[in-house]
């Protein structure tokens, strides 16, 4: 081995400059993460999209005919991109932050001078990243089967955002206390996936009984999902400021509880 | 200044059990200091904690003066640490592995693609620096550690085990390496298994075992203070009994090789005028044991309480203290 440069002592670097450059870091290693295995990450989303508009779209949507005054593919179209948005920023971080875990790269992350913080927000806009790709990519699929129109450009955007932050970072705090692989699939199959399928993707709440109707109000997506179609077809089961309310207090309490998490070292540190 | 400073440590896990209580210990800027103890002594927690990867029960810790519970992340930049077990991403290859990692740090990309190129080809991984890492020999995969440790340039680097299963030469070469950097200003905290590698590196060494430090002090004080060594020599002639060599003990190993044991008072001319005079060539010697590792087993066996150890490193404190 050659010699050594000179190890110098640790520069005296701004703390706001080392969370800035670490906070970039774990980003583009997330995005890097996205992009290197696109098969796994980006492609699954716009197959399922494409056989959902097939098969309740154009084969059974014929025979369901218009809902809440939209043709059935038009109605479905934001519900299924949401349900993209929603699994994949969720499975984004919890099979991140969990692999990191299990293959012990997370402690690069804890022996490093970066707050947790810091830590819970880089893996949450990895996820919302993720989101977001793969929304856009469920966008243009949906494109080829129906026409979508934009009402309200800031409340697509704003939903889609908030949404996939929310399930970023419920991702996150599931991968938290996920020992095996079989914790950290269990919310997504016993939890996520009802609530998304009895979150009004595929009809208007309008159509159940009272007391149906009461129960799917209790579900967060059910706002989420109509918030995100209020923006596209200005049609929503749901109080929008209301939902765009949720949202927010639903993100700001589960990076709360990520932070409090991490620093209390549950699931990460003896 | 003191690159590391303990007082009062202690861990005791969820199960109960007491990883360290109560550990007190200074290392010096610049130290090349070894910490030693057999498995479960409290090695791992104790370097756990002072990189955050254990919280612990009790006591406080401080690195260059920041203490870990209110300037952490001050303590945590002046630290590199290359852990016992593989930590990185298999899956990525060594040049995303350690630019990311000084990331971590506050390092900017550009400069650390520099770092990187540095210290790959000082540890010869530049050629594997696109590959992935869990292609690497484990020699490489250990190196690779090394190499992300440095990226920050810390000011104290904490080696636990590092050489674990690398074959021979690469050791050797590791060594220097490590021996270049200390000279050049980083203390080193090493923890190993192989006592020939704390002998050889390390000015100053801490035993811990049990979760308290049983001893504490300058490797040349306490390699002094070895009292008997057991020799084995090999003789030319066969040999049907044990030579007869007075004021030494010693045993027949087998016909041409015994042992003898030498105390500190005696020397090896006197052996070897005694054998010459009977006509015994010997062809070669060794120490039976390293010097270290006999001093290291004797005080584990000896079952010092960490509170006797502590008294006797207040003394030889205090010896140091007058010079």
């Amino acid at each position: 081995m050659d010699s050594p440069v000179r190890a110098q002592p640790s520069a005296e670097m701004s703390l706001g400059h080392v969370r800035w450059i670490g906070f970039a870091t774990i980003v583009i290693r997330e995005y890097g993460r996205i992009v290197r295995i696109w098969g796994q990450t980006l492609v699954p989303s716009a197959v399922t999209a494409t056989l959902y508009f097939i098969i309740f779209g154009s084969l059974i949507g014929r025979r369901v005919g218009p809902m809440a005054g939209f043709d059935y593919r038009q109605f479905i179209a934001p519900g299924l991109i949401m349900m993209s948005i929603i699994t994949n920023s969720y499975g984004n971080v919890v099979s991140s932050f969990f692999g990191a875990k299990f293959g012990k790269h997370i402690e690069e992350l804890l022996v490093s001078p970066l707050p947790t913080s810091i830590i819970v927000g880089g893996y949450a806009l990895g996820g919302v990243i993720r989101g977001m790709m793969v929304g856009l990519v469920v966008t243009a699929v949906s494109l080829f089967f129906a026409r979508l129109p934009v009402m309200h450009f800031f409340a697509i955007i704003a939903a889609a955002l908030l949404t996939s932050s929310v399930f970023s970072l419920a991702g996150l705090i599931n991968a938290i206390f996920a020992r095996s692989f079989d914790q950290m699939n269990f919310i997504p199959v016993f939890v996520l996936t009802p609530l998304t399928y009895l979150g009004g993707v595929f009809y208007s709440v309008s159509m159940l009984p009272e007391w149906a109707q009461r129960l799917s109000f209790a579900n967060p997506i059910l706002h989420m999902v109509n918030a995100f179609r209020f923006g596209f077809l200005g049609a929503s089961d749901v109080h929008v400021f209301g939902a765009f309310g949720l949202m927010l207090l639903l993100t700001v309490l589960l990076f709360g509880i990520a932070v409090q998490l991490l620093n209390r070292g549950t699931g990460i540190r003896d | 200044m003191l690159a590391l400073s303990i007082r009062a440590l202690t861990k005791t896990y969820k199960n109960g059990v007491h990883a360290l209580r109560g550990v007190d210990l200074d290392v010096e800027e610049g130290d090349f200091f070894a910490l030693l103890g057999p498995n479960g002594a409290g090695k791992t927690t104790l370097i756990g904690i002072i990189t955050s990867l254990v919280n612990k029960t009790s006591g406080s810790a401080s690195v260059f003066g920041f203490d870990i519970d209110k300037q952490l992340e001050r303590a945590k930049s002046c630290i590199g640490i290359v852990p016992q077990e593989l930590n990185f991403n298999q899956f990525e290859s060594p040049m995303t592995i350690v630019v990311n990692q000084a990331g971590f740090y506050g390092i900017e990309r550009t400069e650390a693609r520099a770092r990187a190129e540095r210290y790959l080809k000082q540890l010869q991984l530049w050629d594997k620096r696109n590959n992935a890492a869990r292609g690497l020999s484990g020699g490489m995969k250990r190196r690779l550690m090394i190499a992300r440790a440095l990226m920050h340039e810390p000011r104290l680097l904490i080696l636990d085990e590092p050489t674990a299963g690398v074959d021979i030469e690469i050791r050797r070469t590791m060594w220097d390496f490590l021996r270049d950097i200390n000279a050049r200003g980083t203390t080193i905290i090493l923890t190993t298994h192989y006592l020939e590698e704390a002998e050889s590196l390390c000015r100053n060494i801490a035993i811990i075992d049990k979760g308290g430090i049983i001893e504490r002090d300058r490797m040349s004080n306490l390699l002094r203070r070895l009292n008997t060594q057991t020799f084995v020599l090999n003789t030319r002639q066969p040999l049907a009994v044990v030579p007869p060599v007075t004021g030494f003990e010693a045993r027949l190993v087998d016909d041409h090789t015994f042992e003898a044991d030498i105390d500190k008072e005696q020397n090896l001319n006197d052996l070897f005028r005694q054998l010459s005079g009977q006509g015994i060539e010997i062809v070669s010697m060794r120490n039976k044991v390293n010097r270290l590792e006999e001093i290291f087993i004797r005080l584990v066996e000896s079952g010092a309480t960490p509170k006797a150890a502590a008294a006797a490193a207040a003394v030889i404190a205090a010896g140091e203290a007058r010079g």
